[in-house]
């Protein structure tokens, strides 16, 4: 069930310049929905210039301790202003939003995660649910350098990790479409990052016969299917990524 | 006890609140939030005769206290909202009024000939004001005589409430308001969004497909209430006002205006309850001022 609610900042991490977390809790005690990996929130942010909701993926969800973890990267005035909360600050939150990704695999198949910058977000949550299910968890991470990497021990905790770096200052040179690791027969892929690579990813999926998963980013205003301005043109026509997604199997899009 | 029912050419809703369309969907969308059945009544997205896929994305860009927008109607069409759509949302507790849009007033009118028998539509709301669409929509609008034409030919096929949206891209509103007054039309609502533009300076390019869009949101507001009071000024039928009202605040205003109701748009996408609040602030509001029926403050300005 959706529902708008008060979240207490519990705790921030600042990565670097531009990229931080967020760890949330409800403010009235009371217990996280149910979250699927790949869902967003909406956050409204209370600051000049700013006037929708920013829509942020999960990253993380710790239901014993009532947590959420949202990963934002600085964008504009909206992940600017959500830089800047501390601990102890209240913020609106409206969640769980959209479809989710699709977690039924069998125990013993192999996925490959496909990240790219603050795409990485959600495959982390993603990750775990698999792992849980007794999935062989891959997660190939991309970015321009070392120090764009995030969360690096978070995501070797959860699975085998495979490393590019535009620069080869860590894993291997190179854009994570052109990684060895992509040598190796896996059961389905996931992916979420910039626009140029999910389409990478959607190519070699297809060439492979591999099913694959990605989560979109279109500019959105209610994350409700309301407003409409979300769309992604889809083999069923024009739909709303914020609900129909943002996952899609890559065979709906028009890609 | 506050009365807060008020009158639309015939039409009695439970209090003045309504939703604009195109920001609340057919409603289900907001179920979580809010309890539907206290709203005065919902306004259901754009319905044309035909299925249209709308506008090519990116048709949203975010604005100084507003937002500009171009869908330009997606919706599958009437035949579609009778059969699917118009089953499920029927049982709500509060008034449903269908948006009509067409690109020639013979769309309009089939589009409305074929939702009269329902009897659970209140009302349509005829949208000669959307100015995302290339055909029709505000053109029908922009003169006294387009916009008195669609009203007489719907009025001719649909017998309950009429209201005409009208919009705010013209020289006078009051004039299109009494064109369509003096064709049989119960109720005029404005404004639709104003026509902007928006350009992403780093990459020279327009931030939406169509180039220009509908703004909607606070940045609108004070043009909305001064149209709402001129419009008022000139009509004898009920005005509903609509622009920029993002809380209970704004819709006095706009009351005070002239408005006998108001509608809630944009403010839906930033609290999907901000309709209970402005409800539960009108009859605050009439408490505090020793209102005892809100119909005492319409266009008292």
């Amino acid at each position: 069930m959706k529902e708008v609610k008060d979240f207490i900042v519990a705790e921030t991490v600042r990565y670097n310049d531009m990229y931080g977390m967020l760890r949330l809790r409800p403010a009235d005690g009371s217990p996280l929905p149910d979250i699927k990996p790949g869902q967003f929130v909406q956050v409204a942010v209370r600051t000049p210039g700013v006037f929708l909701r920013r829509p942020i993926s999960i990253n993380w969800v710790d239901a014993d301790n009532g947590t959420l973890d949202l990963l934002v990267r600085r964008a504009g005035r909206g992940t600017e202003a959500m830089l800047r909360l501390v601990a102890g600050d209240t913020v609106n939150i409206l969640l769980p939003l959209g479809n989710g990704f699709d977690t039924g695999m069998h125990p013993g198949s192999k996925a490959i995660l496909i990240g790219g910058g603050v795409g990485v977000a959600p495959l982390l949550y993603l990750g775990r649910k698999l792992a849980d299910e007794g999935v062989d968890v891959h997660f190939l991470l991309g970015a321009r350098s070392s120090g764009d990497l995030l969360q690096r021990e978070r995501f070797e905790a959860v699975g085998h990790v495979h490393l590019s770096t535009e620069d080869g200052s860590v894993g291997e040179k190179g854009l994570v479409t052109k990684h060895s690791v992509l040598g190796s027969e896996f059961d389905r892929i996931y992916c979420c990052g910039p626009s140029p690579m999910m389409k990478a990813v959607a190519a070699i999926a297809r060439e492979r016969g591999t099913e694959c998963y990605v989560s979109l980013e279109n500019m959105m205003a209610c994350g409700l299917g309301a407003c409409l301005c979300c769309v992604e043109n889809t083999v069923k026509g024009n739909v709303c990524v914020c609900t129909e997604g943002p996952v899609f199997n890559v065979e709906m899009l028009n890609w | 006890m506050v009365e807060l029912k008020v009158n639309i050419g015939g039409l009695e809703l439970k209090n003045p609140v309504l939703t604009a369309s195109g920001t609340f969907g057919y409603g289900e969308e907001f179920s979580p939030f809010i309890d539907l059945n206290r709203l005065g009544g919902y306004i259901v997205k754009g319905t044309t005769l035909n299925h249209r896929e709308g506008n090519s994305y990116p048709r949203m860009v975010e604005t100084p206290s507003g937002m500009l927008n171009a869908v330009g109607l997606q919706n599958k069409g009437v035949d579609y909202f009778i059969e699917h759509i118009y089953p499920r949302i029927r049982q709500i507790d509060s008034r449903l009024i269908v948006n009509v849009s067409g690109a020639k007033v013979e769309d309009y009118v089939e589009t409305a000939r074929r939702l009269a028998p329902l009897e659970d539509v209140s009302a349509i709301e005829v949208n000669i004001s959307c100015p995302n669409v290339k055909e029709g929509g505000m053109a029908f609008g922009t003169t006294a005589s387009g916009a008195a034409e669609v009203a007489r030919e719907i009025r001719k096929v649909f017998p309950r409430t009429m209201i005409v949206k009208l919009s705010p891209n013209v020289t006078s509103v009051a004039d299109i308001a009494r064109a369509v007054e003096a064709e049989g039309a119960d109720s005029v609502s404005l404004i639709n969004t104003i026509m902007g533009m928006s350009i992403d300076v780093e990459r020279r390019r327009p931030h939406l497909s169509t180039i220009t869009g509908g703004l909607s949101g606070p940045a609108v507001r004070p043009v909305a209430v001064r149209m709402v009071w001129q419009v008022a000024k000139a009509v004898k039928i009920p005005v509903i006002g609509l622009g920029g009202i993002m809380d209970g605040r704004d819709a006095i205003e706009f009351m005070l205006a002239g408005a006998t109701a108001v509608e809630i748009g944009t403010a839906n996408f930033i609290d999907p309850a901000v309709t209970m609040k402005v409800i539960d602030f009108m009859e605050d509001y009439c408490t505090r001022h020793g209102i005892r029926d809100i119909n005492e403050i319409v266009g008292c300005i």
